[in-house]
């Protein structure tokens, strides 16, 4: 039956794109201004300050949260590092369980859906405005977070629906509407509906329209520039072929690159840091003094830490809620084995990766210093200036170019890819909410996916600007209810992971290898 | 106790005649025979999320499959030769699993049909029957 709507469809698009190939940049400039005007009130609510601060409540609200899940649950994160490689490892799997998803394979499709652009440019946005001292703020939260991590993916594998088929859905919204059930909470219901509304919302803005139009300035960097319309009709028909014409292979194709694609990022990363081992106790000192005195970056070290903190949330997604839904699909007798598993997340997408992001950054000197005083140079619109005036991901491509020229097209299919697997998670995290809001099927399926579409074509035709600000705010709002729902279930999570414990003590729960 | 011969089953012409040279091996030393199907599967590669959302229940329908299609027409088959025959199916890397099954019923020896590689994978990579020859800690006989 998709073939009967795909037709149509693809036509229509094709016919509104190219109906005014002369008027390309005015299209661009209406979709920007619409955007911006519409999502504005939205962005502004999210980011709001404290009164009588610059401090937004919602990054308060992130640290906060992670703060308490890591004395809550006895900093799990670092007494349960060594119990989540085995995990991974594969000790504590049952043979005769062979053939459904493996610790491993969970948290290579999570991380896939994490790792991408937020590492790449998101991190340059945080150097880029908040200074190298970002970079300590974002290593600190992505350090908590995976407590955070830990507590709303133990949620999600608990509470999941099972269907009589063996498929499986589960995620924040299933959580707090039974997790509140079983404790006898009003509101979860109410609760788990904001949930899935603002996950639909954070499924156009970060998971699709932040990586489309990035994914369109990294091409316009390499290639020079052209429409960000055509970058996005393009997308948009790859994203439609696979998720509404069950194209599986260009999926499967990319699940299978992108690691290996993560990996040559990091080894590029490592060697051009190696090239400059001279600088390393620099750029170091850099990011501790810049993260107490800001180095003249605007806001100083509450600059540094609000940027920090922004990107480090936007990139691994601790507290968001969208990792318990990815999660929630394992197999396994044992909630806290998926909690221990993804608590590993945050550490290898904000630890290890974005902080490789920042140190090229830093250590290649893309950050203008003024040599009189040791501070940053500050530009018009109150970011640092950079050597060639770029932002974003423009910014990582110049810093990695700066050591190999030809890095700069291996990122142009990293961020390509990257976006692109980023994407089509987020167009399953939708899923799930919408479906959980209007039910399971194909009509409800097929609306959702031709949306989510059409939102991939906007993001590339917008500037960045208003796209980054509404994608902050659609994510950070999905962080806002699911958080609340973790603090009235995280005694759950306790009473689960103080018997998971003991049973392994007791040999209950043993190594097969 | 009764000695226990695995021999190796994928439906191929090749595994038949080893089933087959398993019999007779079995039937001549009064032994149990355990028939062991291994479906390929790697705990390290890599998913898509529908992938992972839908793995428990094409697990089911894969099993299901090699029940129907490869392991039941073959018990049929042999049922009337008069040895007690045992099916094992499992999921894993295929040298690896039989040894496994070898060493967790305590078997005398392996039996396997040579596989339809193409030499040179077999050469870059190794084949079944040549690492389990290598490896095996009981008898190998790779029936050609």
């Amino acid at each position: 039956m998709y073939n009967k709507i795909k037709a149509p469809v693809l036509g229509a698009l094709a016919s509104c794109a190219l109906a005014a190939p002369a008027a390309a940049s005015n299209i661009d400039e209406a979709v920007n201004e619409v955007f911006a005007n519409s999502t504005g009130w939205f962005v502004n609510f999210i980011f709001s300050p404290f009164p009588g601060t610059t401090f937004p409540w919602i990054v308060a609200w992130l640290v906060v949260a992670a703060t308490i899940f890591t004395v809550y649950f006895g900093l799990i994160q670092l007494r349960g590092f060594k119990h989540s490689i085995e995990l991974v490892r594969g000790d504590y799997s049952d043979p005769n369980d062979a053939g459904e998803v493996s610790h491993f394979q969970a948290l290579a499709t999570a991380l896939s859906g994490t790792v991408g652009l937020g590492n790449i440019a998101g991190v340059a946005v945080a150097v880029g405005i908040g200074g190298p001292g970002a970079t300590f703020w974002m290593i600190l939260a992505g350090l908590m977070g995976m407590a955070s991590k830990f507590t709303e993916c133990t949620l999600g594998v608990k509470y999941r629906n099972e269907y009589a088929d063996g498929t499986v859905s589960g995620g924040p919204m299933y959580y707090i509407t039974k997790g509140f059930a079983e404790r006898g909470l009003p509101g979860g219901k109410p609760l788990a509906i904001l949930f899935a509304i603002f996950c639909i919302l954070g499924s156009f803005g970060g998971g699709n329209m932040f990586q489309a139009n990035q994914a369109h300035a990294q091409l316009t960097n390499v290639f020079g520039d052209f429409p960000g319309w055509i970058t996005g009709v393009v997308f948009a028909t790859i994203v439609f072929l696979v998720i509404v014409g069950g194209l599986k292979s260009i999926a499967s194709v990319t699940e299978k690159v992108v690691p290996f694609m993560g990996v040559l990022y990091v080894g590029t990363a490592l060697i051009i840091i190696a090239m400059n081992a001279d600088k390393i106790g620099w750029a170091f000192g850099q990011i501790f003094d810049g993260a107490f005195t800001g180095l003249g970056v605007a806001g100083g070290l509450a600059g540094a830490l609000i940027q920090g903190f922004k990107r480090a949330a936007f990139s691994n997604e601790a507290g968001v809620g969208s990792a318990a839904i990815a999660h929630s699909a394992v197999r396994t007798s044992e909630p806290v084995t998926e909690g221990y598993v993804s608590l590993l997340e945050p550490f290898i997408d904000t630890v290890v990766i974005c902080t490789m992001t920042a140190l090229v950054i830093i250590i290649t000197g893309q950050l203008v210093i003024d040599p009189a005083t040791g501070l940053y140079v500050l530009n018009e619109s109150g970011s640092i200036q950079t050597v060639g005036g770029n932002s974003g991901v423009a910014l990582t491509s110049a810093a990695f170019s700066s050591a190999f020229g030809w890095f700069r097209y291996v990122l142009v299919v990293a961020v390509l890819l990257f976006a692109f697997s980023t994407m089509i998670s987020w167009s399953y995290y939708g899923l799930k909410a919408w479906t959980f809001l209007f039910g399971e099927n194909k009509v409800s399926d097929l609306s959702f996916k031709l949306i989510f579409c059409l939102f991939v074509w906007i993001g590339a035709a917008a500037s960045l600007g208003p796209v980054i600000d509404f994608s902050d705010a659609s994510i950070f709002a999905m962080a806002v209810v699911n958080i609340i729902g973790l603090y009235f279930l995280m005694p759950i999570v306790k009473r689960e992971l103080t018997s998971y414990n003991a049973r392994r003590k007791t040999g209950e729960i043993k190594k097969f290898k | 106790m009764t000695e226990k011969i695995v021999v190796a089953y994928d439906g191929s012409e090749n595994a038949h005649d080893a089933v087959n040279f398993a019999l007779s091996i079995a039937k001549a030393a009064g032994a149990d025979l355990i028939v062991a199907h291994v479906l390929e599967w790697s705990p390290y590669s890599f998913l898509t999320k529908t992938e992972v959302e839908e793995r428990h229940k094409r697990r089911k329908e894969e099993l299901e499959r090699a029940d129907k299609a490869i392991v039941s027409p073959l018990l049929q088959e042999i049922q009337s030769s008069g040895v007690n025959v045992e099916v094992m199916v499992k999921y894993g890397h295929i040298a690896e699993t039989l040894l496994a099954i070898v060493k967790d019923t305590g078997a005398s020896q392996l039996i396997l049909g040579r596989t339809g590689q193409s030499s040179l994978t077999s050469r870059l990579f190794g084949s079944v029957a040549g690492s389990l020859a290598q490896v095996a800690p009981v008898p190998v006989t790779i029936v050609p």
